[in-house]
């Protein structure tokens, strides 16, 4: 029995089973967990009731609606300033580069609660007070940063032939720019809109402290239909919010595949 | 020239931009004013009232609270990651690429949806909510990057040192002591480190985890503070802590990674 077991354990391929076990127990069946609550009511029957009664709430609707509303000019504002700081930063020299890109993204890994505060606290300051304008200030603040690394990443690879044979061959700067780097740039572009529009839908408890509970997003919707006990409401609305992020990211399939090879950001 | 300095102060801008609002944070947590931005006079009052028992004591064990969960989340994270690492980078090519895919799940996945489910999984299950579920879903969440910060120390190593020790004699274990081991610390630290920012740093699988027992940690106590009354002044010292222990932290894992690129 124990010669077994050394032999099962010398397999070094058998070391993948607890991990694998363990990715069954805590991440699939969550998961699954979501979609059997949603699809069931509250005493343990199959229905669509959750759904219908999403369709029927307008007070949902409406949060889920102006959510999208929310990310897509979050995404916006995100792309309007951080490509050209992700093309500037591409063309430094490469040691100022990677300080500089890594004095953007360090903000991004400290905790998105102290991040919001200190919005609050920038608007408190100047004594701006806290609505729609802290809202969107906040979230671009937030998310700036996961818009500027991909673009910067896919220009910073682009290869610089192809930018002096477009001059060569009589191009314009405005034509070199929008004939050859931003063609060559939009896998990062579409990395980067993934990386933002995605967080910004799902936030949590962001909206809420940026605005003082005037404005609430999806994401606090999911959150009280679970603390009150309306699971699988909460788990509908949960898979309703999966399904968009699905959605977003199979548009964005190409960029999305390319974030995930690099491994995300460190 | 001109385009020069316009470049530089638009990437001048946005720096500012993205750190004015820390920076005002750390100095004000230097003064007692009530209101921020009004300056009363250099003090540490802020942050002796930290770390003093009385008004604050529930904020001494959310800190100690943070602290365990992390150094714990982050230990069995690296164990468990470390040996699946190697597990995975021995399975056929199939099977890889599925596991591998199920391990990114969580890192994609967007906190509360991840939240959500694992709180689901908890109260399907009937398990009380406490310390236990907590460190359970910031192992189920931090393992990934361990994983990912390890596999690439075993596709740089040679394959054949491990069989070579075996066939000189040693016994496996000896040879993952004295073989595999050593190649893999540095990705082990690196993921070490990393699942214990993530694990302090996580706000919303907490709170959904955490269970209505009274625990908390940092960031559910800062949640619950900021939800009552905005940015309380207590709130100024805890918030500029921690994000210089963070700051530190993500300096050493560039450090790291920018050592091993040599």
């Amino acid at each position: 029995m124990k010669k077994n077991l050394f032999a099962f354990a010398g397999k070094r391929r058998n070391w993948s089973i607890p991990y694998i076990l363990f990715l069954g127990f805590f991440v699939v069946v969550p998961l699954i967990l979501i979609v059997y609550y949603a699809f069931t009511s509250t005493t343990g029957g199959l229905t669509l009731g959750n759904f219908t009664k999403f369709w029927n709430q307008p007070e949902a609707m409406h949060t889920f609606v102006f959510s999208i509303g929310v990310a897509l000019i979050t995404t916006f504002i995100c792309l309007a300033l951080g490509y050209p700081a992700a093309y500037i930063l591409s063309r430094m020299e490469s040691k100022t580069a990677k300080i500089m890109v890594l004095l953007f993204i360090l903000p991004m890994w400290v905790n998105f609660l102290i991040r919001t505060l200190a919005t609050v606290a920038l608007f408190d300051f100047f004594r701006i007070p806290l609505g729609q304008g802290s809202l969107y200030f906040g979230m671009v603040y937030n998310f700036l940063p996961f818009m500027i690394y991909p673009i910067y990443n896919s220009l910073q690879k682009t290869d610089k032939n192809l930018i002096e044979a477009a001059q060569d061959l009589g191009a314009n700067p405005s034509q070199v720019f929008f004939k050859t780097i931003l063609p060559l740039s939009v896998p990062g572009i579409s990395s980067g809109i993934m990386m933002v529009f995605m967080p910004v839908i799902s936030t949590f408890a962001i909206a809420e402290l940026l605005t003082i509970n005037n404005i609430k997003l999806f994401g606090t919707t999911l959150q009280e239909n679970i603390y009150n006990g309306m699971w699988n409401y909460g788990a509908a609305l949960s898979l309703i919010m999966l399904l968009l992020i699905g959605l977003t990211s199979m548009l964005n399939s190409e960029g999305n595949a390319k974030a995930a090879e690099e491994g995300g950001l460190i | 020239m001109m385009k020069k300095i316009l470049s530089n102060s638009y990437i001048g801008l946005l720096l500012a931009m993205l750190y004015a609002p820390i920076l005002i944070i750390i100095i004000f947590s230097f003064t007692e004013a009530k209101v921020l931005g009004n300056w009363t006079g250099f003090s540490f009052k802020l942050y002796t009232n930290l770390f003093q028992g009385g008004v604050h004591h529930s904020l001494s064990s959310a800190l100690w609270n943070t602290l365990i969960i992390g150094l714990i989340a982050a230990f069995v994270s690296m164990l468990l990651g470390t040996v699946a690492a190697i597990g995975i980078y021995n399975l056929k090519p199939r099977a890889r690429k599925t596991v591998q895919l199920v391990n990114s799940i969580p890192i994609l996945n967007p906190d509360i949806i991840t939240a959500i489910s694992l709180f689901l999984l908890f109260v399907s299950l009937g398990f009380s909510q406490g310390y236990t579920t907590v460190i359970l879903a910031h192992i189920s969440f931090c393992t990934p990057y361990v994983v990912l910060s390890v596999y690439p120390r075993l596709q740089r190593m040679n394959d054949n040192l491990y069989e070579a020790a075996l066939d000189l004699g040693a016994t496996p274990f000896y040879a993952l002591r004295k073989v595999l081991l050593p190649e893999l610390r540095p990705g082990m630290i690196s993921g070490f480190i990393l699942a214990f920012t993530l694990s302090i740093d996580d706000f919303v699988v907490t709170l959904f985890t955490i269970g209505n027992e009274g625990l908390e940690t940092l960031s559910t106590y800062i949640y619950a503070d900021a939800r009552k009354g905005g940015l309380t002044p207590e709130l100024r010292p805890l918030s500029a802590i921690i994000f210089i222990t963070v700051l530190v932290l993500l300096l050493i894992i560039n450090q790291r990674a920018a050592k091993k690129r040599l």
